[in-house]
């Protein structure tokens, strides 16, 4: 193979995750996750929820997201998922999980569209109410949802109280680090 | 206006976007015609007749920034009252239609 001296660079292009802390709030990038979305092929919806159980991966219900050993996922759509698992021992995710669902499933491999933002800190509902439709009082950890922020559709997973991340579409990744940035300066 | 969705409840309007008359999922299938004349009218009747009615209109909208599912809406276009909110690929496939 060539020896090809590429520098990986974060979606914000820096060589290391940048972070900030603006009051009590701190916007982090975080590169060290692997993304696949997994489709249920038509009348494999059954299947693939064995498939998945037997292999570890959370396929959790609408609205939804949970988190497993190795891997975590949130609900896409009806029958889709995203599965998320660490970028050290799963770059290769389809490669990874496409053994275990065959024909059953459609994976695609959604590492590098997206730029994953974990936003930490108290009274989040009061920064993310200026940004989106997403009520954060009326949802707790282990919910997700897609939603508008800054006219980009960014997926919202509550990790934990006062922990979220913000995954939005990664030729973008500037601009939401910006609302993200300007919502927090308005807020606190 | 709330649309309720029928798996993540009621989402604000501006996630969606509207196509039009649910009629639009019945296509004609062109090859079930006796002749080429029959097929051309059963098109141009899909294409360019709709009814527009001052009540009750069942309509397709997509769930662009959410889920991102068709769904099937039954509004009163004169109160905008939603009475009934179905996914697309349920009701095609009530109807014998296999995707």
């Amino acid at each position: 193979m060539a020896d090809h001296r590429l520098k990986p660079i974060t979606p914000l292009g820096h060589d290391a995750p940048h972070s900030v802390t603006l009051g009590p709030v701190t916007i982090t990038e975080v590169t060290d996750t692997a993304l696949a979305s997994l489709a249920a092929r038509q009348g494999e919806a059954k299947a693939i929820t064995d498939i998945a159980d037997a292999a570890g991966i959370p396929l959790p219900g609408p609205g939804k997201a949970a988190q497993g050993a190795t891997y975590a996922a949130f609900w896409l759509s009806p029958d889709m998922w995203m599965v998320e698992a660490p970028f050290a021992t799963h770059e290769d995710i389809v490669a990874r999980l496409k053994p275990h669902f065959g024909e059953a499933a459609s994976l695609t491999e959604q590492t590098d569209a997206w730029a994953r933002f974990d936003v930490t800190g108290e009274d989040l509902p009061v920064m993310f109410e200026r940004l989106c439709a997403f009520d954060l009082r009326a949802h707790g950890p282990g919910a997700a949802t897609r939603t508008v922020i800054e006219h980009l559709g960014c997926y919202i997973v509550i990790r934990a109280p006062g922990h979220l991340s913000v995954i939005g579409p990664r030729s973008s990744a500037a601009s939401v680090f910006h609302a993200l940035e300007t919502a927090a300066l308005s807020a606190f | 206006m709330i649309i309720n969705h029928p798996l993540l409840g009621p989402r604000d309007a501006q996630e969606f976007t509207y196509l039009g008359d649910a009629a639009l999922m019945d296509r004609p299938d062109g090859m079930a015609f006796p002749s080429a004349e029959a097929a051309q009218d059963a098109f141009h009747d899909y294409l360019y007749l709709r009814d527009n009615p001052a009540g009750e209109h069942r309509e397709l909208w997509f769930h662009e920034q959410g889920d991102r599912s068709w769904l099937v809406v039954t509004r009163n276009t004169v109160t905008h009252e939603i009475t009934k909110v179905e996914f697309a690929r349920d009701v095609a496939r009530r109807r014998g239609r296999s995707k």
